[in-house]
């Protein structure tokens, strides 16, 4: 494909010369360059706001609001040691890890028993789990609100990894198959010739192969669960137990005066975690993003 | 690949010996029951039975910690006379609209920018993917405080820096900016998923086609109309179902940053559910509300499998 862009970029070149540099900067640069700032400008915002003490956070008159004279972490401070931050993010972090692991697990088998055990109606499965994906949790937390109640999982972090799997399984399932489905099947045959269980074969040749596959579901699903917002909302009532993204919302907005320092450093320090996991993994996230897409 | 041989692969088949489990594991439909049963199972449990429970909760008169009985039609009957429910069900296909059409406008032009030849592509492309994957409440959260009526950002660009309004834009304060502002924190958060995938599909077109169509004489914008539109269609079916589905169904953005407010202007049908049902306690009436959303939402599934379809036609009924 980079031969592909190469050969364009060069195509490019030849034929239109009449595309001068100052006339590339307005129709290219420029728009580039404004889509990038709109698009970073509220974590700009969010930073700086963090390291903003109060004097400066409310005074636009005696100080430039884009820059930050004093920083300060008492902003940082405070969330860290006096809210109980550090247990939210735990939670989170437990959460998102369980329902992840469960998740790929789940959609492993799902997605083998799909692509290679060659069933009848394996394609009707298929496309059931991909319509799975098409319900949104805005329409099922309601009830799914009275069965985690009659479970006697309200309140407990269980609730959130049994209920994350159902958007997060449809999207790993449809992109293993596609992982799968660029494996050689000859593959499977020799060690099937050679006497090898199935069960060996997934473990032996199969999965070995599909690892940039896995690393893709299991980056989406983190993500994806890390984010979830509603289900958090509806099945955790106590401070402790609440995820970063409801706690946040629910437990610092307090009040009509808001904090927009500590709002603003939980925000961050919230965002970091995906951010920092998003930028080791970004190739694999562009490609599941839209290998799922292209599907 | 070819150092994989039957030589070199470690196990040591020993059917003989093996017990029934071993046996039971080779035969394929027990093979194919078992590894569909925990993928199967748990969306049966926690998605397909609540789906068809919240339709039943939308005919009962179930509150918070009480069962209800059936009702028939009386939940829907009381939301037709509701004026915050249409007023909801306007807003939701306004907001789905807008957004849609800005973020497929600005998302496409994006991914054509990015299509070109720029210095830093892959990085540009890594961080145009923020707002996507940070979480929505917390970038929700950051525009609450951009949209603040007393210390806005941009109104103080506006009125201090720049001199083009007089007085500060109270963002969430009145039902029209509210709403507007709400529609410009979807779009920011939803154009990079548009951009990238839309950018994923530029990348699968033939440069050859345009160096045809460039010794053809064709001009950029014929180029575009004849050429990447017309490639771009089946990919952008797809991706258009999923944004018109998941902006249908945003709840986060709007729980975030209004609450529905003021006076109930900016209430999505999600969030009128949520209000009604789980802090009101009337969870029938939430799920009405909830199941309110299916006839769109299957209006926009099968759209999306016929453009699917329509795809698999166009290449000839073979996968990629």
């Amino acid at each position: 494909m980079s031969e592909a862009t190469a050969s364009k970029a060069g195509a490019d070149d030849d034929y239109l010369s009449w595309q001068s540099r100052p006339r590339r900067i307005l129709t290219v640069y420029l728009p580039l360059a404004c889509f990038i700032f709109v698009l970073l400008f509220p974590f700009y915002w969010m930073t700086i706001t963090t390291f903003k003490p109060n004097a400066e956070l409310y005074d636009y008159k005696n100080f430039n609001p884009f820059w930050v004279v004093e920083p300060t972490l008492a902003n940082i401070k405070r969330l860290l040691f006096e809210t109980s931050y550090p247990r939210w993010l735990m939670t989170t972090m437990l959460v998102a890890v369980c329902s992840t692991v469960l998740s790929i697990f789940a959609s492993v088998l799902a997605a083998y028993a799909i692509q290679r055990l060659r069933f009848r109606g394996a394609n009707a499965v298929g496309l059931a789990i991909y319509l799975a994906y098409l319900v949104p949790p805005s329409i099922l937390f309601i009830p799914l609100a009275t069965m985690v109640f009659q479970l006697g999982l309200f309140d407990s972090p269980l609730a959130l990894i049994l209920t994350y799997p159902t958007f997060l399984i449809p999207f790993c399932t449809w992109l293993l198959i596609g992982y799968f489905k660029s494996i050689p099947y000859e593959l499977e045959e020799c060690a099937l010739m050679d006497g090898a269980s199935r069960l060996q074969i997934l473990r032996r040749i199969t999965l070995p192969l599909a690892v940039p596959g896995l690393i893709s579901a299991g980056i989406f699903s983190f993500t994806l669960s890390w984010n979830e917002f509603i289900y958090a909302l509806a099945f955790i009532s106590s401070s402790e137990k609440k995820t970063v993204p409801v706690a946040i919302l629910t437990e610092l907005v307090q009040g009509d005066v808001y904090q927009w320092g500590s709002l603003m450093a939980g925000s961050l320090l919230g965002s970091l975690p995906v951010a920092i996991f998003y930028s080791f993994f970004v190739d694999y996230y562009v490609s599941s993003l839209t290998g799922a897409v292209k599907e | 690949m070819s150092g994989v041989t039957s030589a070199e692969l470690p196990w040591n088949p020993r059917r003989a010996e093996r017990g029934w489990l071993a046996r039971l594991l080779d035969s394929k439909p027990f093979l194919i029951a078992i590894c569909l049963f925990p993928a199967v199972g748990l969306l049966l449990t926690f998605l397909t039975y609540p789906l068809g429970l919240g339709i039943w909760l939308a005919f009962t008169d179930t509150h918070i910690g009480r069962g209800g009985v059936f009702v028939g039609f009386e939940n829907f009957e009381s939301l037709w006379y509701d004026r915050v429910f249409w007023s909801a069900v306007f807003y939701t296909v306004f907001y789905t609209a807008v957004a849609t059409v800005l973020k497929f406008g600005l998302g496409l032009w994006l991914a054509l920018l990015l299509n070109e030849k720029v210095p830093f592509k892959s990085l540009i492309r890594a961080i145009i993917l923020m707002p996507w994957i940070v979480p929505t409440v917390l970038s929700a959260i950051t525009f609450w405080w951009i949209y603040d009526a007393q210390f806005s950002i941009i109104s103080y660009v506006l009125v201090d820096v720049l001199g083009w309004k007089d007085s500060y834009i109270d963002f969430l304060g009145t039902p029209w900016h509210a709403r507007w502002s709400l529609i410009a924190a979807n779009v920011w958060r939803g154009i990079p998923f548009v951009a990238i995938s839309l950018l994923a599909g530029l990348q699968t077109i033939s440069p050859s086609l345009y160096e045809a169509a460039l010794l053809d004489g064709a001009s950029p914008w014929q180029r575009f109309t004849k050429i990447t539109f017309p490639l771009l269609l089946p990919i952008l079916a797809v991706v258009l179902t999923f944004s018109v589905l998941f902006t249908f169904t945003d709840f986060q953005l709007v729980y975030a940053i209004t609450r529905g407010g003021p006076i109930n202007s900016t209430h999505l049908m999600a969030t009128l559910a949520f209000q009604r049902g789980i802090p009101g306690g009337q969870l029938g009436e939430g799920a009405a509300i909830a199941v309110s959303m299916i006839p769109f939402l299957l209006f926009a599934t099968l759209f999306s499998y016929f453009a699917l379809a329509r795809r698999k036609w166009q290449q000839g009924g073979s996968d990629e």
